[in-house]
């Protein structure tokens, strides 16, 4: 008798157990939420935690509520290995969010492959992407895609002849490379090409020498971090009136504060609507989804929002979109259903995926932008 | 503790432990604390046996890591061979700045050290074209897990890892309890103790600096290889700067003495940013704490500490 007590009370405990396992749908991420890409990771950390809490409010996905794993891997892809073997294994989730770099991305995006779980990245460089991995997919734009931008621009301006001055870390150096790639493509010569040290104070050689080149049109300066602020800074200093641009690495509020708003008046750099929210027309696709991420963030955190939280926020939308369109949380549906996933409308872009594109991202999703008066304004 | 007795505890704890692992992901965890004990019993040799310190020791991983992923790309070699060559290499240039650097004490050794260690990152970090620069590289395939597959043993990566690093590490603590108690380990803790003195009985100082050295660095390029191989990525990070300090930080926080405290002090080290996620945005203090309390209310490292006490309260 008690046996079969025990036994009926051990049933009823596991179908419980099963059934609030079952009412809710795991999502996972690991973010460099502190260490040196912070300034990714954080943002995106941010903007994972309050979608997570909107979406439940608002009764989750089909009634089922999501869990969001987060973990924060320091930027470190052992780490980042770790985590995710951690999320896949251990708290069994559906689906992966992350990689805030290119290189905890690249760490996951292998295991990810091997145990079929969908894994949206949210780091720029092209190889995650190219060649196409089954289960991997991203949301930012790539390096090409901006330099394309920027040479469609140039273009448009006549301009033939460039200096490029980039960044030696990751986000610059991968730049530089597709810049240089494309460049013809647009009848385009890099005439001079510079670089410097992620941690350099002074880049006023680097810019002298580009001035000395003869017939430089127009200067471009891949990088992010506090190097392109130097950059504008030096520019701004040694008077020179050549048509100067930025890469979409320093699309942020930030990067005007650091640069002063004299001294980056008339840099162009491509970015995305989030940016200039306020400024969107009526008739934007994108107006609706910037204008409600950009005020829930603003009144959430009190600060703006960055293009990186906006990573975020479209590879959430994307992942809750397919898991929604699939009806069930099996990771291959889930899958199916993000390759799928057709005009879907984010902060970055319209995304339009198929079996060839898992970014599903065209130029369009970028905006040609000029800092006037300390703000931004659209150059279209 | 007896060499066999120690190194029977070590293979029954590897052997034992997947028993209790409620899943996959524990296998990883073990597999690292594995990868990075056989770097700590490096540096157990090299501080806790010769007394020689160094901050550089992640640029020997990275020489490792690289191996492994640069020559299966370059030369089609196969990646356990390219394991070989990393261990080769890291010997030839260790032996080849030993000689120099050794000559330094002190804090001007730790220098010269990180310096070596630094300028492997930057290599590694500037080498675009080489090594895909600051966003890493991919890593070949050991390819063994489908050959085991062929002969109709199915294991999983992480099953597989744990148990080729295990293997290595018990092979590591092996030689380096053998080494202890060997003529060259006892003139390596003999120049620890005195260098003058062990000069005076005969011992050639700069020559046992240097075989600890070589040593330490094949202990590290083996354990950056097995990490390259097993994340089948691999970024600059691995030789970076912080990695020399964790690895060191491993190896006093266990024990440096001790072959034993060494593994110890890099499970503990490996586990810990694990256990503290639950903490999330305070992990790293508590981390800073732990380490802090241990550094002085048990100076000589975890595991010979606590073996003091447990002997201290039979008597």
């Amino acid at each position: 008798m008690t046996i079969r007590t025990t036994t009926a009370l051990l049933t009823c405990a596991a179908i419980a157990a099963a059934g609030t396992a079952g009412a809710e749908i795991r999502l996972g991420a690991s973010l460099s939420a502190t260490g040196g890409a912070a300034f990714l990771g954080d943002p995106e950390a941010k903007t994972l935690e309050m979608l997570v809490e909107q979406l439940n409010e608002e009764g989750g996905i089909d009634g089922e509520e999501v869990e969001l794993i987060l973990y924060d891997d320091g930027g470190d892809p052992n780490q980042a290995r770790t985590f995710a073997t951690r999320l896949i294994e251990d708290d069994e989730v559906v689906a992966i969010i992350g990689g805030s770099t290119t290189g905890t991305t690249m760490s996951i995006a292998s295991l990810a492959e091997d145990e079929g779980i969908p894994f949206i990245s949210l780091a720029g460089a092209i190889q995650i992407i190219d060649p196409v991995r089954e289960y991997v997919f991203k949301t930012p734009h790539t390096d090409r895609m901006a330099c394309e931008k920027i040479f469609e621009d140039m273009q448009a301006r006549g301009f033939t002849t460039i200096g490029m001055i980039s960044g030696t870390d990751g986000f610059g150096a991968s730049m530089q490379a597709q810049c240089k790639e494309v460049a013809g493509d647009y009848d385009i010569e890099i005439a001079a090409d510079e670089t410097y040290g992620p941690q350099d104070a002074d880049m006023t050689p680097q810019l002298t020498r580009i001035r000395n080149t003869d017939g430089i049109d127009a200067i471009l300066n891949p990088g992010f971090g506090q190097g392109p602020a130097i950059v504008t800074r030096n520019y701004s200093q040694l008077g020179i009136d050549t048509p100067f641009y930025q890469s979409h690495g320093v699309a942020s509020d930030a990067f005007i504060e650091l640069a002063g708003a004299s001294e980056s008046e008339g840099v162009r750099l491509p970015g995305t609507a989030l940016l200039i929210a306020d400024l969107l027309e009526e008739g934007d696709p994108q107006r609706e989804v910037v204008t409600s991420y950009n005020d829930a963030y603003r009144e959430q955190y009190g600060e703006a929002p960055s293009t990186f939280g906006g990573y975020a926020h479209d590879a959430f939308l994307l992942m809750t979109n397919a898991i929604r369109e699939a009806g069930s949380d099996d990771p291959d549906a889930i899958r199916d259903a993000l390759e799928a996933t057709d005009g879907l409308v984010g902060t970055t872009g319209t995304y339009t995926m198929s079996e060839e594109d898992h970014l599903g991202l065209d130029l369009s999703a970028f905006r040609m932008l000029e800092i006037t008066d300390g703000g931004w304004s659209s150059v279209e | 503790m007896s060499k066999w007795i120690q190194l029977a505890i070590l293979a029954a704890l590897i052997a034992i432990l997947p028993v209790f692992f409620p899943s996959g992901y524990y296998y990883r965890i073990g597999a690292l604390v594995f990868v990075n004990g056989i770097a700590v019993l490096g540096l157990v040799i090299l501080i806790g046996f010769a007394g020689q310190i160094s901050l550089g020791h992640a640029g020997f991983a990275g020489i490792g890591a690289y191996a492994c992923a640069l020559a299966p790309e370059q030369f089609g070699l196969h990646p356990a061979l390219a394991l070989l060559l990393g261990a080769v290499l890291s010997a030839g240039i260790a032996a080849l700045i030993g000689r120099p650097i050794l000559r330094l004490k002190g804090y001007y050794l730790a220098v010269a050290t990180l310096g070596f260690g630094i300028l492997v990152a930057m290599t590694i970090q500037n080498e675009r074209a080489l090594t895909g620069g600051p966003d890493g590289m991919a890593v070949e395939e050991l390819g063994l897990r489908d050959l085991l597959r062929d002969l109709g043993w199915r294991v999983s990566g992480g099953e597989f890892w744990y148990g080729v690093c295990g293997i290595a590490l018990l092979i590591g603590a092996w030689i380096a309890l053998n080494l202890r108690d060997s003529p060259t380990g006892r003139a390596m803790r003999a120049l620890h103790g005195s260098e003058i003195a062990s000069r005076t009985l005969g011992i050639d100082v700069a020559r046992q600096k240097l075989v600890a050295f070589v040593i330490s660095a094949v202990f590290a390029s083996v354990s950056g290889s097995l990490l390259a191989l097993q994340n089948r990525y691999i970024t600059p990070d691995v030789a970076g700067f912080m990695h020399s300090i964790e690895l060191v930080t491993m190896a006093v926080l266990g024990g440096a003495g001790s072959v034993m405290g060494g593994i110890f002090g890099a499970a503990i080290l490996t586990l810990l940013p694990q256990v503290l996620t639950v903490l999330a945005d305070y992990e790293q203090v508590v981390l800073g704490v732990i380490m802090v309390t241990v550094m002085i209310f048990m100076p000589q490292g975890l595991l010979p500490s606590i073996a003091r006490r447990l002997r201290r309260t039979r008597k």
